[in-house]
C-alpha cells in the first residue's frame, strides 16, 4: 500500500512533498522519491491520494 | 549636471563609493534643485514612500535600486501553459527558472551575503518558481527571519491568487507591501485555454470550473489587498490570438478593484523550455505588438512598462542578473549583516535623485518648448543611475523612451544578445541586434565603433555617443530640439 513517483517525468517542483499528510516524499539525490513505509496513500487522511492530485504532471504519483 | 559619472555603478568598491560622496560633496550644491525630492507631482507622498526605493514598482526607482529573489517556495497549486518548472539553465532568463531551491534559512543567508555585497538591494522578493502563497509555510519563515536581521528590507510577494485570501491577514501584519498577482484573464472560457488544471481545498480542479474558481479567489484577494492598503501590481502575459485583446477588460477589472499597476509581460514561448505553448507552437508577441497593446491600455490602470520578467532567483538591478555570484557554495556558514554600503549608497541616492529630477524636468521642458508634434523613439545602452553610460556592444539590453509633444516617458526595454565579446563584435550577432531594434530612430550610447554605427545606419537607425554620461533625459532633450526645433526653425525662415 504506497505511492511512487515516476522519476523521469517528475518536475521537481515538491508540491507533493508539501502536501503529503504523512511526510512520506523526501527529495533523494536527483529527484522525489516516496518512502513506502510511511506512505498510507492518504488513508485516514484524505479521500484522493494528495501526491496525485496535485503533481503537474499526469501519471507520475501512481501506485507502487 | 554633478561630475557623478558612473559612480553609481553596481560594480563600485566601498572606496569608490567613499571617492564618489567626497567628490559631490566637495563640489557644493550646484544644482538649484538641491533638496528636493523626485517625487512626481501627481503622487500621493505615502504612496511614494513606499514605492520609491521599489525597482519594480517606481520606473524611477529601477535606475538606482535592485531586487533579489529567494527561490524558496516551489510547490504550485496551479499548472499554467506557459510554464515549466523543470527547466533551468544559467542563461535562461524568465519566471519560474532557478538554478537552486533554497531553505529560508539558506535564503537568510544569501540575502545578508547580497546586502553586504550590493548596496542598491531595497526589496526582498519571493516570486517563485512555485507560488508563494501556496507554499506559505516556507515564505514567511524566510520574511521572518530577513526582516528580523534587516529591518528596512522591503518584502514583496508574487503568486497566482489562488491561495493568496488566506494570508492576506498574515501579509498586512508582516508589512509586506507590494503584492503581485499574476491575472491573465477575467472571463473563464479565456482562462480555459490557459490552465489546465488548479489544485484548490486538497482536490484537483479542470475546465471552466478551475477557471471559474481561480477567477473569484483572485478578484477576492486583490480587493482584500487594497481594503488593506497594500499595493499590487497586476501582472498579465500577452498571449497573441488567446488573451491579448481581452486584457483591455482585465485592466478595467483590475484598476476597479484598486490595483496599483498593471504589467503586460509578452509570452516567452520557445519550443526548447517545453512549456506546452511551446510545444504547441503558440507564438510570443513583438516588441511592437506589446506596445500597441500597451499603449490602448494607456488611460486604465497604471502601465508598467519596465518588467524584465526575471529568473525566479535574480539578484542585481533590473535587467541584470548577479546570481551567479551568490550560489550557495559561495555562501558561507555564518555571516553577519553589515549595513554600511547600503546607508552609504541610499545617501548618495537621495542626493542624485533631486538632481536627476530636475534634469529630467527641464528635458522635458525643452521637448514641450520645442512646439513640434514629431516623436521619436530612442534606444539607450545604461548600467543605472539614470545615465547614458554603458558601450553599445556591452549591453545587454536597451531600454526604450518616447519623446514627443507629451513629453519623455519610458516605453519599455529590448533584450538583445551582447554583441561585443572579449573584444571582437560578431557579425551575426549585430544582426540579431538591428532586429531588436525594429522601429528605433536613434541609439544613445557611451561608447560605439564605426563599423556598427554603419550597419546601423544601412539599417536605418542612427547611433551615437555624443551623450555618454549624460542624464537620459537631458541627451533625449537635445536630440528632440535638434531634430524638430531646428526644423521648425528652418521652416519659418
Ligand atoms: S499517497 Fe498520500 S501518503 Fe502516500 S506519498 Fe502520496 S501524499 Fe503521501
Ligand atoms: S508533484 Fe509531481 S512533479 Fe512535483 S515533485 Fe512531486 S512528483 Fe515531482
Ligand atoms: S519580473 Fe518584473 S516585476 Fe518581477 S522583479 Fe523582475 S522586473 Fe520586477
Amino acid at each position: 500500500m504506497a505511492f511512487k513517483i515516476i522519476a523521469s517525468q517528475c518536475t521537481q517542483c515538491s508540491a507533493c512533498e508539501f502536501e503529503c499528510p504523512t511526510g512520506a516524499i523526501k527529495f533523494k539525490g536527483e529527484t522525489y522519491v516516496i518512502d513506502p513505509n510511511k506512505c498510507t496513500e492518504c488513508d485516514g487522511y484524505f479521500d484522493t491520494q494528495q501526491c496525485a492530485a496535485v503533481c503537474p504532471v499526469p501519471k507520475t504519483c501512481v501506485p507502487a | 549636471m554633478s561630475a557623478l559619472m558612473i559612480s553609481l555603478d553596481s560594480l563600485a568598491p566601498v572606496s569608490s563609493m567613499d571617492a564618489m560622496l567626497a567628490k559631490e560633496t566637495s563640489g557644493g550644491c550646484a544644482s538649484s534643485s538641491c533638496g528636493s525630492s523626485a517625487k512626481p507631482d501627481d503622487m500621493d507622498l505615502a504612496i511614494w514612500e513606499k514605492i520609491k526605493d521599489h525597482p519594480c514598482y517606481s520606473e524611477e526607482a529601477h535606475h538606482y535600486f535592485a531586487r533579489m529573489h529567494v527561490a524558496v517556495a516551489p510547490a504550485c497549486n496551479i499548472q499554467c501553459n506557459y510554464c515549466n518548472r523543470k527547466y533551468d539553465c544559467a542563461n535562461e532568463s524568465r519566471p519560474g527558472v532557478v538554478s537552486e531551491k533554497l531553505t529560508p534559512d539558506q535564503a537568510r543567508r544569501k540575502v545578508i551575503a547580497v546586502a553586504n555585497e550590493v548596496p542598491q538591494l531595497s526589496v526582498l522578493g519571493i516570486a517563485g518558481p512555485g507560488d508563494a502563497c501556496y507554499d506559505w509555510r516556507k515564505t514567511k519563515a524566510t520574511f521572518d527571519d530577513v526582516s528580523r536581521e534587516i529591518p528596512d528590507i522591503k518584502l514583496c510577494i508574487s503568486t497566482n491568487g489562488l491561495a493568496l485570501p488566506d494570508h492576506v491577514d498574515e501579509l498586512a501584519e508582516m508589512n509586506v507591501d507590494h503584492v503581485t498577482i499574476t491575472i491573465n484573464m477575467v472571463a473563464p472560457e479565456i482562462g480555459t485555454k490557459i490552465y489546465p488544471w488548479i489544485f484548490y481545498q486538497n482536490r484537483r480542479y479542470t475546465g471552466l470550473e478551475a477557471s471559474q474558481i481561480l477567477h473569484e479567489r483572485q478578484m477576492l484577494g486583490l480587493e482584500m489587498l487594497t481594503a488593506r492598503g497594500i499595493l499590487t501590481k497586476i501582472n498579465s502575459v500577452m498571449i497573441p490570438g488567446v488573451n491579448d485583446e481581452h486584457l483591455i477588460e482585465v485592466n478595467k477589472w483590475v484598476k476597479e478593484r484598486g490595483a496599483f499597476l498593471h504589467n503586460v509581460m509578452p509570452l516567452i514561448s520557445d519550443p526548447a523550455h517545453g512549456t506546452y505553448f511551446g510545444l504547441t507552437g503558440q507564438r510570443g508577441p513583438k516588441a511592437m505588438e506589446l506596445k500597441a497593446l500597451q499603449d490602448k491600455l494607456e488611460g486604465g490602470a497604471k502601465l508598467m512598462r519596465h518588467c524584465r520578467q526575471c529568473r525566479a532567483d535574480a539578484v542585481g538591478l533590473l535587467g541584470e542578473d548577479r546570481g551567479q555570484e551568490f550560489t550557495l557554495d559561495q555562501i558561507p556558514d555564518e555571516v553577519a549583516y553589515d549595513p554600511a554600503r547600503r546607508e552609504t549608497y541610499r545617501e548618495a541616492v537621495a542626493r542624485e535623485r533631486g538632481d536627476h529630477a530636475a534634469a529630467k524636468q527641464a528635458a522635458v521642458t525643452t521637448v514641450k518648448g520645442t512646439e513640434a508634434n514629431g516623436t521619436l523613439l530612442v534606444a539607450v545602452a545604461t548600467k543605472g543611475g539614470g545615465r547614458i553610460n554603458e558601450h553599445f556592444g556591452h549591453a545587454r539590453e536597451f531600454q526604450v523612451y518616447e519623446a514627443s509633444p507629451k513629453g519623455i516617458s519610458f516605453v519599455g526595454h529590448r533584450k538583445v544578445e551582447q554583441y561585443c565579446m572579449g573584444g571582437f563584435g560578431e557579425d551575426a550577432t549585430l544582426d540579431g541586434v538591428i532586429e531588436a531594434l525594429e522601429g528605433i530612430d536613434v541609439v544613445l550610447c557611451a561608447r560605439i565603433g564605426d563599423c556598427p554605427k554603419d550597419s546601423l545606419i544601412a539599417a536605418g537607425i542612427r547611433a551615437t555617443d555624443a551623450y555618454g554620461f549624460d542624464y537620459i533625459e537631458t541627451a533625449i532633450g537635445a536630440l528632440y530640439a535638434a531634430e524638430f526645433g531646428l526644423e521648425l526653425l528652418a521652416e519659418s525662415a
